[in-house]
This record gives structure tokens, sequence and C-alpha cells, in this order.
């Protein structure tokens, strides 16, 4: 295949396909084991100085909030991150604990642009950024999913976005038409939040699944964190509504309004005041590390964080669910 | 003249409203194109088909959403998928329209949403980063853009390409592997309606708003457009297109 253009940005995370397979013959239990922990066992045993972490879906809409704390509170740090969310990217930007990032989109979404990422990007703090598309990170998993090193696609093509990616522009040996080349991504470590889960981590999504399917099997280890944590006949009986199989899975944390002050569809709305909160606190380096004082250092785990918010709270956001 | 009785935002959202037909499939984001798409689904557009990127499909937009992934993105929709189903559908021709915003715009409607300045990095100021907005510009057939108006966002270069529009003008996008016959249709602006010569590739004015002059779209452009001998004039918001827009669209005044 010709290769046609290259983008300069670098590839942050090696692709070694055999390794992943070898991984995850040796290193994922293939028989049923209960993985259940806590949040704070769970981010010391996987997460580590240094890894290629991701989360899905974006932090206000069922991301796994619970655990994105506990990476702050336990101090995770040079961290290269998959770019692509709100609230959640934003606590470790905030707490300085990204070194560098794949970015697609990093952002307070209708609140505009994110403080901490300015500041950590501005300053350098952050070493390297390399773009992509929202539709391209995506089909960075979905390669690493198949098993394969990259997957060719229509998008990226003649913008700076490629320029300043790690994707290239090859000619299609069979039409002859230009592709973009869009690289696998193996994460070291994913952490998702899931509407239930049994101890296993056979994982039920509601509603939009996001990236939920891709990026779980990217993962070379990944966190689940489930408002309810179900017996597995009740997986058995609806078999087709698992979207992340056990194996995969290397953690299930239980995280009652996990994905707070984000909603979690069916079951809980956002909280705007808490949100705007962090909005406004996340202006300034003082405000932000005031509020990681006040609800992710200041409490043990999310237990404490959810009595620090209050169940009057947590019991609104509930009764807000609109009717279907 | 006396002052209008609708802010800038409403008209932006009520112009850009009027630009989607009934019984097509449009790809929306955050903000502005969640406004004009649930205003056009309650006003002239029932069967209007939201495509949120998340999965979201088919939408009523009772509701605002207030993320591409919540809740409201799929409101008694039709299908609740992922993101790869959304993109590929745009991939395989299926998404009429697209809307796009940004922090910059060139004359050929490429769009700027990731840094301001000369250098990558460390930048000026760092934005967002493309989002969906690339795959969207790529892949929808027709990109509806909504912008403020001034010269700081109509530039002559955009500081860094996020999503293209005709990227260097006309072939440039054919060339450069995207789909053929895509690109930007309509720019929805804060002071006019503007669109691309089908030769050049190059920005047109339209029409003006309400109490707009060609002068002043000119003075606030930072390119030469194109001015026709015949500019048209977009008529005001109507009392049924603000009534519905701030009752039943925007009751909670997220945006409006």
């Amino acid at each position: 295949m010709r290769i046609l253009e290259s983008g300069m940005g670098e590839l942050l995370q090696p692709i070694d396909l055999d390794e992943f397979r070898q991984w995850n013959r040796e290193k994922k239990a293939h028989g049923l084991v209960d993985k259940l922990m806590t949040e704070q066992e769970a981010i010391s045993r996987f997460v580590y100085d240094g890894c290629y972490i991701g989360t899905e879906l974006y932090g206000t809409v069922r991301a796994p909030m619970s655990l994105a704390r506990e990476v702050v509170r336990q101090g995770k740090k040079d961290l290269r991150v998959a770019g692509q969310g709100v609230l959640e990217l934003d606590l470790w930007l905030g707490a300085h604990l990204v070194k560098t990032l794949d970015i697609t989109y990093i952002g307070l979404e209708v609140y505009g642009t994110s403080h901490c990422l300015r500041r950590e990007v501005e300053s350098g703090r952050v070493e390297k950024v390399v773009e992509w598309s929202n539709g391209g990170i995506t089909w960075r998993f979905k390669a690493a999913s198949m098993g394969v090193p990259f997957i060719p696609v229509r998008s990226m093509l003649g913008t700076d976005t490629f320029r300043y990616s790690a994707a290239k522009v090859a000619e299609c040996p069979f039409t002859g038409m230009k592709v973009c080349l869009i690289p696998a991504l193996i994460l070291d470590v994913g952490l998702i939040h899931v509407h239930r889960a049994d101890r296993y981590g056979n994982a039920q999504i509601e509603g939009i699944s996001g990236f939920a399917f891709e990026l779980a099997r990217a993962s070379k280890r990944l966190i689940i964190s489930a408002e309810e944590i179900v017996d597995t006949e009740e997986i058995r009986r609806y078999p087709d509504r698992t979207t992340i199989p056990y194996y995969l899975v290397d953690a299930v944390v239980h995280a009652p309004f996990g994905s707070y002050p984000g909603e979690m569809v069916y079951m809980y709305e956002r909280d705007e005041e808490a949100i705007r909160e962090w909005v406004e606190a996340s202006k300034t380096e003082e405000g932000t590390q005031a509020y990681l004082n006040q609800y992710v250092y200041g409490v043990a785990n999310h237990q404490e964080y959810l009595e620090l918010v209050g169940w009057e709270r947590l019991q609104r956001v509930k009764a807000a669910v609109e009717g279907r | 003249m006396a002052a209008p009785n609708y802010n800038p935002t409403e008209l932006m959202i009520c112009l850009a409203a009027r630009q989607i037909p009934d019984g097509v499939t449009a790809f929306i984001g955050t903000g502005i194109p969640m406004l004009a798409a649930s205003l056009a689904q309650k006003m002239h557009a029932p069967n209007l088909i939201p495509v949120f990127e998340f999965g979201g499909t088919g939408a009523i937009l009772k509701r605002l959403p207030r993320a591409v992934g919540e809740g409201r993105t799929f409101y008694r929709g039709l299908v609740a998928s992922g993101i790869c189903d959304t993109m590929e559908t745009a991939a395989r021709g299926f998404i009429d329209y697209g809307f796009l915003g940004g922090a910059q715009i060139d004359p050929y409607g490429n769009l700027n949403s990731t840094i301001i300045g000369p250098q990558h990095h460390p930048p000026k100021v760092r934005l967002p980063g493309s989002g969906g907005a690339n795959d969207v510009g790529s892949l929808c057939w027709r990109t509806i853009i909504i912008i403020r108006h001034d010269k700081l966002r109509f530039v002559p270069k955009v500081d860094f390409i996020t999503t293209p529009g005709y990227l260097t003008g006309p072939g440039a996008r054919e060339a450069a592997g995207l789909p053929p016959g895509t690109g930007p249709y309509r720019v929805v602006s804060t002071l006019a309606l503007l669109d691309f010569d089908e030769e050049t590739k190059w920005m047109r004015l339209l029409a003006t708003n309400p109490g707009v002059t060609v002068e002043q779209v000119i003075e606030n452009t930072g390119f030469e457009l194109i001015i026709p001998p015949n500019v048209g004039q977009n008529e005001p918001p109507t009392d049924e297109e603000l009534r519905i827009l701030r009752e039943e669209v925007d009751p909670e005044q997220f945006y409006i």
C-alpha cells in the first residue's frame, strides 16, 4: 500500500497486537471469577503512574465519576489519556495528572471551553497533544477490538486535524481511492460506568452505548462501575443485553450515583447546580484546588462523597427523571 | 427603527431552523443546532430525524438536550446505538445535513475549533478540539455552519483547519479523498445568510438579516465576500417562531 502522507503527531501508545493477544490469553481470567471490589482497590491495583488510560462516555453522561475521583485521590500521575471527555478529564487536568493527550474533545459542552485544559495545555504542562476526531478515536478503539493495526476511514482527510494526528493517508490497494489509516489504540486501562453488572463483570448499558463497546474491547485492564450489582441469573435471562462480557473486565465496583453530577439515563438526571459549581471553581487554579480538596481529597471514598452531596439532592435528581 | 423583539441568538436559531427541510436526516451538535432542530421539528419539519453522535437517532425533541449523549437525544427516539453506528451511517451517505460551529471560518468554509495562534503546541489558546465536527464536515452531504459574525471569526485563513470546508478551493475535497458532492452548504450568522459559489467555492452573501446592510456585512468580514447583484433580506422571526422557541424549545433559557 502506498503511503501518501503521514500525520506528524506521535503514536503515544505503541500498537503491539500479538502482545495484546498474549496478554488476553495469560493475564485475563477466561472463566468466571468474582471481581467485585471497591473503587479504592480497583484503582490501586490497575491504574499506575504513566499508564495509558481512557474513560467512557462523557463527564455529564454515564461517566465513571466515582472512579475518576479515586484516580485523583490516589494521585496517579503522568497519565497518557484518550482525550474525549468533560468533567472526568477536567478533574485529572485540574489535579495536574495528565502528561500527554490524544485529544478529540475536552470541553464543558454548553459551558464552553475547559479552563483546566487551557491552563494545562497552554502552559505546556501537558507535554504532547495529538489531534483526532471523535469518529477517529473511536475507530482506533475499534481497530484494537478487531485485533488489527489500523482501519481505513474517510474522515480527517485534508485537514490540520489529520496533520497533527498520528494517522496516515494511503492509496487503497483495491480502489485506488485515498483513505485515512487510523491506527489501533490499545489502552492500558479503561474505565466505564454501566447501569448494571454481575460480580463477574457481565455488564448491561441502557440507552445509547456511546463507545463503550469499542473501548471495553480495546482495554488491557477494564474497570467497570455499576449502579446496581445483579445476580448472574439476571444476566442469563437477557444475554442479548450484555454489552460488555465478563472476560474483558478486571474489576467490578458497585457505585450507585456513580455518574453524578452527570446523568444516568432512566435512573437520575444531571445536577445542573453541581455542574455549574465545577464550571465556576475550575476558572482559577485556586478554585480548582479548593474544589478538589472539598469533593475529592476531603472524602475517603464514594460513599462519603455521596453523603457530602446529601441524599436530599440525590433523591431530587432521581425524581427529575422524565417519563418516556 | 424600533429595537427588535428578539436577540441575535434567537435570530440565528430561527434562520437556521428555516434551512432544515422536513423528512431529512440531520447530524446535530451541542448548542444552537439543537435549538434550531427542535424549532424546525415543532414548526415545519415534524419528520426531521435528528442524529446525535453518541447514538441517538429520531428523537422527539420535546425538551432541549444539553449534551450530545444525554437521554433527551433519544427521547422517544427510534434508535439508541453508539458513535460508530452514527458516524458510519454518515460515511455510507445517509445523513443529509450536518450542523457545525467554530471559533473561526475562512472563505472556503474551513472551520477551526482547536487552537488560536500560529503554534500548535503549546498554543496561545487551546479550544476543545474537533469532537465530531471533523467527521460531520467530512461525511454529511450538506453542512450548515452557525457562527457569530465579526472579523475575529470571519478570517482569511483559519489558524487550524479542524473541520474541512472546501479546503483550498474547487476540487480540493475530492483530491484529499473526501466523498464527492459533500461540503459546506450555508452559513447562518448574526448578520447574514451566506453560501458558496458553485464555481469557485468562495463564500457568497445570499441575504442580510433584518436591519443589517450589505456594507455592515462587508465591514465585519475579514475577507472579500462575493456580493451578487441581488442580495436578499431575511425575514425577522415571526411571533409564532419566537413563542415556540421561548415557551417550548428553551423554556429554561439555557441558550436564549
